[in-house]
Formats: C-alpha cells, sequence, structure tokens
C-alpha cells in the first residue's frame, strides 16, 4: 500500500536518499534500522510530507505524496505519525489531544470523538489518566497517548520515528507492547528503530539503510540473524554488543 | 503635610479628569495595539514572501521612528492629506501603531519559540495552517508572549503621556496646566506620579496573576 520508487532527496548538495526502492504490503510491518544519518528519519519523513523528496515517487494506494501540494492534509489524515519526542499538545489533557483530529479535522461529533478516544486511551492502558496533562505523564505514558492520538485518526498506516529512543529504559517495553498488538491486529507500520529485538519478533520486513540507500532488504528474522551484507553485520553487532 | 492634602484635595478632580483620558487612550490603543500586533506577527510568520516582506518593513520602519514625530505625524500631517482627526484619535491611533510594531515583534518571537515538534504533531493530525495557529500555536505561544506583553502594557500606559504633546488633555497634560497657573509644581506633579503608580502598580500585579494562573494551567 506504500511505495518507494527511485526516491531521491538532498539538502544542497549534500544526498541524504539516493534512490530508495521499496514496498509496503497492507497489513505489514517494516522496521526501517541503520546507523544514525543513513536517512531513515527522513524517508519516514517524506511519507507524510514533513519532508519533500525531489525525485521519484512515493506512493499510498496509488496517490503520489507531495509536500507542495493541497492534497497533502487529506493524505496525512490517512497516515498517522508517532514521534521520537512524542509532541503531545501540552495545553490540552491526554483525552483532548486524542480528540483534537478527529473533533476538528475530521469533524465527527464531539460525543463519538470522545467515546473513541475513551477506548484508545483504555487499550492504552491509561484509562486512569485521561484527564490529566502530558506535563503530569510519564514520558511512557506520553508515548501511549500520542499512540492513541495516531489511532483516533482511524489511519491506514502508522509512522513511528524512533518511538522509544527518547524513553527511560524501563518505560520502553510499555511502548513497545503497545506497537506489537498494533501489529497483531495487521496495522500496516513502518517503524524507525534501534530496537533489533523488536525487529526480529514483530517485523515481516527489514530495510537495512546506510548512507542513504538500502543496503539490505528482506525477511526481518533473516536479515536480522543472518545478514548478508558486511556493513549490516557491522551495524547488528554494534548495537546488540555495543561494548 | 497638612497643607498638602488641602491643596491635593483642590487639585484632584481636575487630575482625575486626567486620568479618565489617560485609562481611556490606554485601554484603546492597547486593544488596537494588541490586535494589530497579531495581524503583523501572523503575517511575518505566514511564509508567504509578499506578506512577510512588506510587513517586516513597516515594522522596522515605525519602530525606528519616535513616537512624538509619529504622533505629530499623524496629527498635523494627514488633515494635510485630507484626513481630519481629532487630537484624541490621532493619540490612540499614534500608540496604537507604534506599539502595535512592538507588540507585533514580541508576538513573532512568541510563535517562533513554540517547538517545531508541535508544528509537525498538528500537521501530521492533517490540521491546515490556520487551524495549527489557532488550536495549537498560538494558546502555547500567549502562554510565552505574556511577560513581555505584560511588560509592553505598563510601558503603552506610561507612554500615553506623550499624546499631551498633541494636546489632549490627559493626565500629564493636566498635571501640567495646573502646575503653571498655579506654581505649586511639588504637589502637583507628585500627585501625578502617585496618580500613574495607581495604575501601573495593580496593572503589574494584575499580569503576574494572569501569568501564574496561565503556568499553573500547564
Amino acid at each position: 500500500m506504500i511505495s518507494f520508487n527511485n526516491v531521491h532527496k538532498a539538502y544542497g548538495d549534500h544526498e541524504v536518499l539516493k534512490g530508495i526502492n521499496a514496498e509496503v504490503g497492507k497489513g505489514q510491518v517494516v522496521c526501517l534500522i541503520g546507523p544514525s544519518g543513513s536517512g531513515k528519519s527522513t524517508l519516514l519523513r517524506c511519507v507524510n510530507g514533513l519532508e519533500e523528496y525531489q525525485k521519484g515517487d512515493i506512493l499510498i494506494d496509488n496517490d503520489r505524496v507531495n509536500a507542495e501540494a493541497k492534497s497533502i492534509h487529506a493524505l496525512r489524515t490517512r497516515v498517522s505519525m508517532v514521534f521520537q519526542r512524542f509532541n503531545l499538545f501540552p495545553h490540552m489533557t491526554a483525552l483532548e489531544n486524542v480528540m483534537e483530529g478527529p473533533v476538528h479535522v475530521l469533524k465527527e461529533s464531539k460525543a463519538d470523538a470522545r467515546k473513541h478516544a475513551e477506548e484508545l486511551l483504555t487499550r492504552v492502558g491509561l484509562s486512569e489518566k485521561m484527564d490529566f496533562y502530558p506535563s503530569a505523564l510519564s514520558g511512557g505514558q506520553q508515548q501511549r497517548v500520542a499512540i492513541a492520538r495516531a489511532l483516533a485518526m482511524k489511519p491506514e498506516a502508522i509512522l513511528f520515528d524512533e518511538p522509544t529512543s527518547a524513553l527511560d529504559p524501563e518505560m520502553v517495553g510499555e511502548v513497545l507492547q503497545v506497537m506489537r498488538s498494533l501489529a497483531e491486529e495487521h496495522m500496516t507500520m513502518i517503524v524507525v528503530t534501534h530496537e533489533i529485538q523488536f525487529a526480529r519478533e514483530v517485523a515481516d520486513s527489514v530495510l537495512f539503510l546506510d548512507g542513504g540507500k538500502i543496503v539490505e532488504q528482506g525477511q526481518a528474522r533473516e536479515v536480522l540473524t543472518n545478514p548478508q551484507h558486511e556493513r549490516t553485520q557491522d551495524f547488528l553487532r554494534r548495537v546488540t554488543h555495543p561494548v | 503635610m497638612n497643607d498638602f492634602l488641602t491643596r491635593s484635595a483642590e487639585y484632584l478632580p481636575l487630575l482625575l479628569n486626567g486620568l479618565w483620558l489617560t485609562v481611556a487612550v490606554t485601554v484603546l490603543s492597547l486593544v488596537l495595539a494588541t490586535a494589530l500586533g497579531l495581524l503583523w506577527a501572523l503575517l511575518r510568520t505566514s511564509g508567504v514572501p509578499w506578506l512577510s516582506g512588506p510587513t517586516r518593513v513597516f515594522v522596522e520602519l515605525v519602530r525606528g521612528i519616535p513616537i512624538l514625530v509619529v504622533l505629530f505625524y499623524i496629527y498635523f500631517v494627514m488633515p494635510e492629506l485630507g484626513v481630519d482627526l481629532t487630537a484624541f484619535q490621532a493619540g490612540v491611533i499614534g500608540l496604537a501603531l507604534t506599539y502595535s510594531c512592538y507588540i507585533g515583534e514580541t508576538f513573532r518571537a512568541g510563535i517562533e519559540a513554540v517547538d517545531k515538534g508541535q508544528i509537525e504533531a498538528a500537521k501530521s493530525i492533517g490540521m491546515k495552517r490556520p487551524m495549527m495557529m489557532r488550536r495549537i500555536v498560538l494558546p502555547q505561544a500567549f502562554k510565552i508572549v505574556m511577560p513581555p506583553y505584560a511588560n509592553n502594557s505598563v510601558m503603552l500606559l506610561k507612554d500615553s503621556s506623550q499624546v499631551s504633546v498633541i494636546s489632549v488633555a490627559e493626565l500629564t497634560m493636566q498635571g501640567k496646566m495646573l502646575a503653571s497657573s498655579t506654581f505649586d509644581n511639588m504637589t502637583v506633579f507628585t500627585l501625578v506620579a502617585l496618580l500613574y503608580l495607581c495604575l501601573t502598580i495593580p496593572l503589574n500585579l494584575g499580569m503576574g496573576r494572569i501569568e501564574k494562573m496561565l503556568r499553573r494551567s500547564r
């Protein structure tokens, strides 16, 4: 449902994406891994037009993503995003954060949106925290609210940009747990992550990026347990045995 | 001391007339300056060059002209261009115009200080720019700009004394006239200063209160 055809992007002379080709099927979980500066976050952000790309196509069910076009707003309601630093709206409670998009963008009735938001917050284990402001929530709780906010848009796919990188270690599990349950329900997900264990267990396929190119891609278990390319092997060695 | 009180009682009615005019000029100018300031800030941060460019030039020009000159310009030059204004109207317009540029710059800084992640989050749920500004950016920017905005308000109140130069009979003007007819400079200007403090101190306290409330609400 999301396809990348020869996607190029450069900041001035500096090329960050050098011809990305990949396919994400409906209901698939695809993890993007690679060293920092490899272009994986940039690629993800191109999918909902937070970044522009200069050449090639990113297609969502045959609709081309164009950050400059009017169509981008409608397209963003179909592909939600979860950010590294949560980016909850600090002047709204958890419940209001989740209701914001449905009420104001999708024009759902307040009652419907509230009901749905309450269900989603319960689902991510935050039924007790609905009326809390983000500043009163832990990082893990904030990120779960952010996932609920993404789900509230009833998206066709969700993009995760290093969703656990800003979390204290003891909170990583609760967020991954929620993501795992989404995967089990066949939500289409693209996940930029350093959680190799999660990728191995949950992802259908893995793309390993380095220097703006896909160095290796394939079935998650295959790529992560038996990497073919030297750079993939080197990277995996470093992240799994850091010392 | 007794003397001071009896003379004060004599002068106070006139000065209170001036005080009311000061309040009227200040409130009207502040409302106008805030609305215009918000407009300038929105235009400057619009990302549309033919909106932000001219706004920037205008703001820089007005900020570079002393407020007295702006007042003279509006009161004495505009009539030559066919726009007749009372001194009161000219005073309010001059103050509002000048302060809209200060306040506009404050608002712009506030808008730009809102975390970029907030803008991305708003975009990612499909918001278009106007809704994003209204629902996400401005509520957060207002909190950020409250202290400098309060400061601007107090400055505006004090600068309202400048409209006396175009013969608006506000507090300073009344004081000057009273002093020159009674030669009792000490009593008159002490009273004038005290009356200004009666306005600025509550204004400062009120703004501090609002700030605290805003900080607690998040």
